[in-house]
């Protein structure tokens, strides 16, 4: 193996974790000042979409849809701007819903198929949905936590998981910041990031381990050249991969339904910045928590050390005298 | 030193290349073969509502006054809501039961949605009260229930439904038109009048009509209703959503092809990077993804937008494990120098223990979102699931065994074609 070769990753930790949190404070302004544009999966209501055949002004929808509800949001959706889609916060009911398209069907000359789709959930469900949502992402995140545990040492896993809150809260803010519909859609691309991300964290924490024998990690030097060297062994692995996942998103994103679309935006956005967090972020934390716990695995060698070498010295005094 | 070209491996290795390329024409294609017939791979998968158009609701029991609400009552509620589904004459419908008090109805491809909806969420409870406002008899003893069309005491054909009584019933209305004659007997569903017909004599061979459909339809719903019996516990809509036949052909079309760029794009990419090795990449995400659709459709698992999301993903996971692996590879031939054989040996064993840790963390997250999931969210897991676990099998045994079958047939030597 080649351990000359390597990037200075460790010593500029300071720029590294600078430019994360910058990130995360960003994420975190937008969350906090344009809040999440929560899908009717999450705080229920009705979607209807109708084919009305010809553009429309949204004065004459709104002068149907104000009887059922007044703040009903109508956006336009179809190749030629023809599908009305109708989002009310309370939920309709089934007749009202059928009197509603009816009104439709009337003024626009419409037929059956053209009520293109319906959806319609209550507020209780959405509720439901946004706990079931956090719980199973926590229960995913400590599960994953105890098996890198197992596998590896606590303190990685730790950092693959801070890297990983890193990624997901910046996934959110692009949420925020762009007003992404947060739908179930939302959930599986969440649950993506946490697998993927913690995939390209474990291939470098991998490297590490596996030289670790060949480069010890004795003194402080010995730990900055450990890791630098593993995470310059991995970089192309891990560019590589991150480049044909997100060519295959991508194409996802670019030819793709406007339901996949959605799912597509946050997961080009996270799987890149599970690619940055994994070399930039999770190999430099587990470094400090080398460095700063005194239960490290790093600590406690340097401990064995310098007891063995006072014994040394010890030995060496009572040998002089 | 050029060594001479091993024959059994070039004609196992085309033969393999072959028999890849006449999988995939069957797959995509289909063939026929005498009598039998193979349809290709998009007939036989399954396809969720969003993708063929259809009705998903979601109904919530509520106990009635005074009673429980117990697990043999939303067992019966279930295989009524069967029953009604059923005889709307749609194939492949399901009904479900989640948690303890939900249920979960799914009829794909149906025309009349609106109609379907009302249907599924009424309680049917039939009930025929006599003029002191005593309940005569109910739904219960109802045996069969058909709409036909009849002829008024005018001769205008009108469409009714008819009643046939079990014995139980035939009595008690027997009894109550001998009691009633020359009065109103009221026919209720869910407590709204459907008719009240007049009784002009007692009618005892246990058969009786409803007037007052207003055409055959609605009649054909009302008999349907009767006959797929009252339910036990009254529900309501919690969630309900309808997807128009057109959408839903539109997306799955979008998504095919959406698809297919993705894994193009993926195969350049990896022909450009890594060369020959490139190309053992590519036919090993070929049979990946050949795989894939193949386990899905025998699984029988219901393929709905998020989870194409979720092949196409893992369509770029599986290529994760041959980039660790022949950047391993490259590393290993560089650095130690040695042969290109034992260079491959070294790489495909080194990598494992990484794509291994890195595959199982995130299996997990795979299971959790299958097991605490919901609806669409768990059709994602099940396609990421299934997908991981294949891509490992065909990303390091399959590109293994034909890196090596490659490498034996001596057809090309030079390292650099390796990307080496």
């Amino acid at each position: 193996m080649n351990f000359e070769k390597k990037l200075p990753i460790i010593e500029k930790t300071k720029i590294w974790l600078s430019i994360s949190l910058i990130l995360i404070a960003v994420a975190v302004g937008s969350i906090l000042i344009r809040g999440l544009n929560y899908g009717i999966d999450f705080v229920g209501g009705t979607i209807i979409t109708i084919d009305l055949h010809q553009t429309f002004d949204t004065k004459d929808i709104k002068s149907i849809t104000d009887a059922y509800d007044k703040s009903a949001d109508i956006t336009y959706s179809g190749n030629q701007k023809h599908e009305v889609v109708i989002s009310t916060k309370e939920s309709l009911s089934n007749s009202q819903q059928k009197k509603l398209f009816a009104s439709f069907k009337k003024k626009y000359n419409l037929k059956n198929k053209d009520l293109v789709s319906v959806d319609n959930i209550t507020a209780s469900v959405g509720a439901e949905t946004t706990r079931n949502t956090i719980i199973a992402s926590i229960v995913a995140v400590v599960l994953m936590l105890v098996y890198v545990t197992i596998r590896f040492e606590f303190y990685f896993g730790l950092s693959a998981v801070l890297a990983l809150v890193h990624d997901i809260v910046i996934v959110i803010g692009v949420y925020a910041l762009f007003q992404i519909q947060v739908n179930s859609p939302f959930i599986a691309a969440i649950l993506t990031i946490l697998g993927y991300s913690i995939n390209d964290t474990i291939v470098v924490f991998d490297r590490i381990r596996e030289n670790e024998g060949l480069i010890g990690m004795s003194n402080e030097q010995e730990l900055t050249h450990l890791v630098d060297v593993s995470v310059t062994q991995t970089m192309r692995r891990s560019i590589n991969t991150v480049a044909t996942t997100l060519v295959a998103i991508i194409a996802l994103y670019i030819f793709a339904v406007d339901a996949i679309r959605d799912f597509a935006l946050p997961l080009i956005v996270g799987i890149a910045c599970g690619c940055y967090s994994s070399i930039f972020v999770a190999s430099p934390l587990w470094v400090i928590f080398q460095k700063k716990s005194s239960k490290s695995k790093f600590n406690a060698k340097i401990q064995r050390n310098s007891r063995r070498g006072q014994r040394n010295r010890r030995k060496a005094e009572k040998i002089e005298v | 030193m050029k060594k001479k070209i091993n024959t059994k491996s070039t004609v196992g290795f085309f033969a393999f290349v072959a028999i890849l390329i006449f999988c995939a024409y069957v797959l995509f294609h289909g063939i026929s073969v005498g009598v039998y017939d193979i349809g290709n791979i998009k007939e036989n998968m399954h396809y969720g509502l969003d993708l063929t158009g259809g009705v998903n609701v979601v109904l919530q029991a509520k106990p009635t006054k005074g009673k429980k609400l117990t697990d043999s009552k939303m067992e019966g509620t279930v295989s009524a809501l069967k029953n009604r589904v059923d005889s709307l004459g749609v194939s492949e419908a399901t009904v479900i039961r989640q948690g303890s008090n939900r249920i979960r109805v799914q009829i794909p491809s149906i025309q009349n949605q609106q109609e379907a909806l009302d249907l599924i969420g009424r309680t049917a409870q039939l009930k025929f009260v006599g003029p002191d406002n005593k309940t005569i008899l109910t739904g219960v003893h109802v045996t069969d229930s058909k709409a036909v069309t009849q002829k008024t005491s005018s001769g205008v054909e009108q469409p009714v439904v008819t009643l046939k009584f079990d014995s139980q019933g035939k009595k008690a209305f027997a009894e109550a038109t001998q009691k009633y004659i020359g009065q109103q007997i009221t026919i209720k569903l869910d407590d709204e009048v459907i008719s009240s017909p007049t009784v002009n004599q007692a009618i005892t061979d246990g058969e009786a009509v409803i007037e007052g459909s207003s055409d055959m339809d609605e009649a054909g719903n009302l008999a349907s209703l009767i006959r797929g019996g009252a339910l036990p516990v009254k529900l309501t809509t919690v969630q309900a959503s309808t997807v128009g036949p057109t959408l839903g052909a539109n997306s799955l079309d979008q998504s095919i092809f959406a698809g297919a760029i993705g894994v193009a794009a993926v195969l350049v990419f990896m022909l450009v990077f890594y060369r020959g090795l490139g190309i053992i990449a590519d036919l090993a995400l070929l049979v990946f993804v050949m795989l894939d659709l193949v386990v899905m459709s025998l699984m029988n698992v219901t393929l709905t937008l998020p989870g194409i999301a979720g092949m196409i993903l893992t369509i770029g996971m599986a290529v994760d494990a041959n980039v660790i692996i022949f950047e391993r590879i490259k590393e290993e031939s560089r650095n130690m120098g040695q042969s290109l054989a034992s260079s491959v040996n070294a790489g495909f064993k080194n990598a494992m223990r990484s794509i291994i840790d890195s595959n199982v963390t995130t299996l997990i997250a795979g299971f959790v979102l299958f097991f605490m999931g919901t609806g669409s969210a768990q059709g994602f897991a099940l396609t990421l699931i299934v997908g991981i676990i294949l891509s490992m099998f065909t990303a390091v045994l399959v590109t293994r065994q034909l890196v090596k079958l490659f490498l034996n047939t001596n057809l090309i030597q030079n390292p650099k074609f390796y990307g080496i």
